[in-house]
């Protein structure tokens, strides 16, 4: 069992933390970032060392004086030195946001463990406080209690701490709700550890980076309100502050509009560094430290020219292959997939999932998911090389002529909009219709799927019907426009096992009526020997048997085919068969 | 949907009520300085006790607020201590012209935003680092910092627009307009940061969605896919970024309309606090917790509209 590992807390050793950081700072941004703000913090620290003169110091003759002459940016409207009280200002910015952080870190973070970690009432309670403060405009709050306060400008910034804890509350009562039914925590539990113990010890650590992405952006709108309060005037004008500077810079703007840019561009560096350290550590997590950069594609390889397909044949796929992005380079998902139906034809897709076969479908849809692309190979639908046509011509054959059926029936109709419309505007686009002639074919239609009272499924909202009723509403939608093909993904896997025989029958129905072929993607054989003509298997996106389905059924040709019946088989439907099993594959 | 409804307006009540209380006791509880911070530093001792006296500071702290209390629900919020107007007048002076600037930009905010990500969840490329830049830019420059260099580069060094002042709607809607150009212009770029990445997300989640897939599949053409179907999905998280960035450009507002002397509920908070105009402060809060009880309460209605599932529980 896999529970050993799945039981160990997620600790990354010493090591592997130092590993952490050398590949964020192995970033350019993450570089750039960190080493910005040491030296913004160094200077605060050293702001004695590095400041030539007392930033308090008043020269008469040095008001709004320019740069040069012992002042290295000039001087403010006092006479005072920019440059000293510049680095004298990062020591009050960086005190203000640490006090700031703390606060906020530490009440957010406790009540988000806790009320994670309970639930119940303590997080209905926590978190309307929680919804309370953030509806309030902090700033308005912080002035409002100038008075209260006093001078100090680090008990508004305290208060300001209690107000951003919120977003330290909602962050770690969401990841605790993501862990703490996890194994480990389990095992914590029942080895008879305190919940004290197990929040401090297991839980804590688990939210450990996001708590720091957290407290980065949190140092940065600390800095930047900070400032905005001592810009208004609040807080104590004998102290050197960014803010201070930039008020004094605003009354002088007309004699001396450069005295602007210096605090401002203090505060922007600083804080632009937190949000890209932040980025950079962010990135790091989400991309496990590789850096995901789309693989050059891969020019389709030239297909020989196809043999004259059969008239016969409505879709012919030859050596297909899918793949998708991954770490360096593509990963193929499909791996030369050929495959052949006739008009009419019935023929099932058989294997486990990841085997493939959904990939299959979606490619010959044309609707890989983002990112996909079919490598080489071809599609001929009717004659027509899907690959070399345009988007607009697939698009045009989609709905109209190529159909789909999904698998999870509630998750493939929009939900926020009535079911008669999701059926009424595909109609609409693909037959050039009106809107009255699409409502009566509707109409039709959802009764011709055996929907008990059309008019009211037609008016309802998808939440407001059963799956089994949202699976008739999807076929009923695929074959809206009487397609020649279509493609139906695992279409009664989602469903109740007596919903799922009638719609079953249902499809088969509709295909003799409409003479339609059909790609039945499935894995389960008790479906297609219900339903299919001829039986592809899949295994690792390669087709490793297709036969007619008598003749696979009774003589299968591949191991592996032998291995997916004798399962089938094992569930108890008919005894006659039973394969001989290998060792390899019980596994 | 009513009940839902009903029970946002109780939780704002009961936000309004708590809010109210602390706030009072935090500003009413520490007006000891306020007298001789209105009458100067030259005043005796016999005039400061004459004003706290007059002002009804010399009471119990709860009788305060109880007189305070039976005089707000009937909207009356007293007389403001340095000005010669009720603080219900000002107020009713100030808030309007706060509330249009406000809004003004939260709708750009969310114009700009929405085609921003949008562009930026279906193309990527040039949207994608768009916005990659401005969240980084309009979150580290302050607003009024962004206000000053608006100010610098487009009224003193150009002379193409006004660096301070307001003209009213009534009297010249054109200079109006004009008055109102750089401050919305500062406000809106921090907004846009946020919101823009947001919208991207909900885009992107929305159009990930399995009923994407079928109304492709089912020929539906992808601008009514983006526009119409994965839009209105996102819209929830959309509405939501609105809220919180309305209540973030109300606060915000209190500085860039002193960037602009505007007058406005921010200019008005700043002078208030400064000199301890207590009942001002005390009408501010009320007034801005109802405003954003309000503005929460419309935006669960738009959301209601845009998910059907609100809209029937």
């Amino acid at each position: 069992m896999s529970d050993i590992n799945t039981a160990q807390p997620p600790i990354p050793a010493a090591s592997q933390r130092r590993h952490f950081v050398r590949s964020v700072l192995t970033n350019p941004t993450g570089l750039v970032a960190a080493l910005a703000l040491l030296i913004v913090i160094a200077s605060a620290i050293f702001a004695p060392l590095l400041a030539p003169n007392d930033p308090s110091a008043v020269q008469i003759f040095k008001v709004n004086a320019v740069a040069g002459d012992g002042y290295l940016l000039g001087g403010d409207g006092s006479g005072r030195d920019i440059w000293s009280r510049l680095v004298h200002g990062g020591r009050n910015t960086f005190l203000g946001a640490l006090i700031t952080v703390v606060i906020a870190a530490s009440i957010g973070v406790t009540a988000g463990l806790f009320a994670g970690f309970y639930g119940r009432k303590l997080d209905l309670v926590a978190r309307w406080i929680s919804d309370g403060i953030m509806a309030l405009p902090a700033l308005i709050v912080l002035l409002a209690f100038y008075q209260a306060l006093g001078a100090s400008i680090y008990l508004s910034m305290a208060v300001f701490g209690v107000m951003l804890s919120p977003g330290f509350f909602r962050l770690t009562r969401n990841l605790v709700n993501g862990v703490k039914h996890e194994l480990y925590i389990d095992a914590a539990r029942v080895s008879g550890l305190s919940d004290l113990r197990i929040i401090t010890r297991h839980i804590l650590l688990s939210v450990r980076a996001p708590v720091v992405i957290q407290t980065s952006i949190v140092a940065g709108i600390a800095i930047v309100v900070q400032s905005g309060l001592e810009f208004l005037g609040l807080g104590d004008p004998s102290t050197p502050t960014w803010g201070g500077m930039l008020q004094d810079a605003f009354s002088n703007i007309y004699v001396s509009p450069q005295a602007i840019l210096w605090p401002g561009l203090a505060i922007t560096a600083t804080v632009a560094s937190l949000v890209l350290l932040a980025n950079a550590i962010r990135d790091r997590m989400q991309q496990g430290g590789v850096q995901v950069r789309a693989p050059k594609v891969l020019p389709l390889a030239v297909s020989e020219p196809l043999p004259q397909t059969a008239s016969d044949v409505l879709l012919d796929v030859r050596n297909l292959v899918v793949a998708y992005p991954a770490n360096e380079g593509w990963r193929e998902v499909v791996k030369g997939v050929s495959l052949s139906l006739r008009r009419g034809e019935v023929l099932g897709l058989v294997g486990e999932s990841g085997s493939g076969k959904s990939q299959t479908a979606f490619a010959i849809l044309g609707l890989l998911s983002p990112g996909g692309r079919v490598l080489s190979g071809s599609i001929r639908f009717d004659g027509i090389d899907l690959g070399k046509s345009s988007g607009d011509e697939v698009r045009a054959l989609r709905g109209r002529r190529i159909a789909y059926v999904p698998q999870e029936p509630m998750a493939n109709l929009d939900p926020a909009f009535r079911i008669g419309f999701q059926l009424v505007e595909p109609m609409m686009t693909v037959l050039g219709i009106s809107r009255a002639e699409a409502t009566r074919r509707a109409l039709k239609l959802l009764a011709r799927v055996k929907l008990p009272d059309p008019e009211r499924v037609f008016r309802a909202y998808p939440h407001e019907i059963s799956g089994g009723m949202a699976q008739r509403v999807l076929i009923a939608g695929a074959v809206a426009c009487s397609p020649d093909l279509l493609i139906a993904d695992e279409p009664t896997t989602a469903l109740d096992v007596t919903v799922q025989a009638e719609v079953l029958d249902l499809l088969r129905d509709l295909q003799k009526e409409f003479n339609m072929a059909v790609m039945l993607v499935t894995h389960n054989f008790g479906v297609v020997a219900d339903s299919c003509d001829r039986v592809a298997v899949m295994k690792d996106g390669r087709i490793v048997e297709i036969n007619t389905v008598a003749d696979l059924f009774a003589a299968p040709a591949h191991d592996y085919t032998r291995m997916l019946l004798g399962s089938v088989l094992e569930d108890g439907m008919t005894r006659t068969y039973r394969p001989p099993m290998t060792e390899g594959m019980r596994a | 949907m009513i009940r839902y409804l009903l029970k946002r307006v109780a939780s704002g009540i009961a936000l309004l009520c708590l809010v109210s209380t602390v706030t009072f006791m935090m500003v009413f509880g520490a007006t000891g300085n306020v007298a001789r911070n209105i009458l100067g530093e030259n005043a005796t001792a016999d005039q400061v006790t004459a004003l706290n006296s007059r002002l009804g500071l010399d009471r119990p702290l709860m009788v305060q607020f109880g007189d305070w209390v039976s005089h707000a629900v009937r909207g009356d919020l007293g007389p403001s201590w340095t000005m010669s107007e009720s603080v219900a007048s000002a107020l009713a002076s100030r808030l309007p012209v706060t509330l249009s600037m406000v809004t003004i930009a939260v709708a750009l905010m969310a114009l700009l935003s929405a085609m921003l990500g949008i562009a930026a969840a279906v193309r990527g490329g040039w949207a994608d680092r768009a916005i990659q830049i401005v969240s980084v830019a309009g979150f580290a420059m302050p607003n009024f910092w962004l206000g000053l260099l608006l100010v610098l580069t487009f009224s003193v060094e150009l002379g193409l627009l006004p660096a301070t002042g307001y003209v009213s709607f009534s009297a010249s809607p054109s200079a109006w307009a004009a008055s109102l150009v750089l401050p919305v212009t500062s406000l809106v770029l921090s907004g846009i940061a946020s919101a823009s990445q947001q919208i991207r997300g909900a885009v992107i989640d929305a159009l990930k969605q399995d009923y994407v897939r079928t109304l492709r599949a089912r020929g539906v053409s992808p601008r009514s896919v983006l526009y119409r179907h994965a839009l209105r999905n996102a819209m929830p998280a959309a509405l939501t970024v609105l809220s919180v960035q309305f209540i973030a450009l109300l606060g915000g507002a209190a500085v860039i309309e002193r960037v602009f002397a505007i007058p406005g509920m921010g200019s008005l908070t700043v002078s208030a606090a400064l000199i301890g105009d207590v009942p001002v402060l005390m009408g501010v809060v009320v007034t801005l917790i109802i405003v954003v009880v309000l503005v929460n309460i419309l935006i669960d209605f738009l959301n209601a509209w845009a998910n059907p599932k609100v809209r029937m529980s």
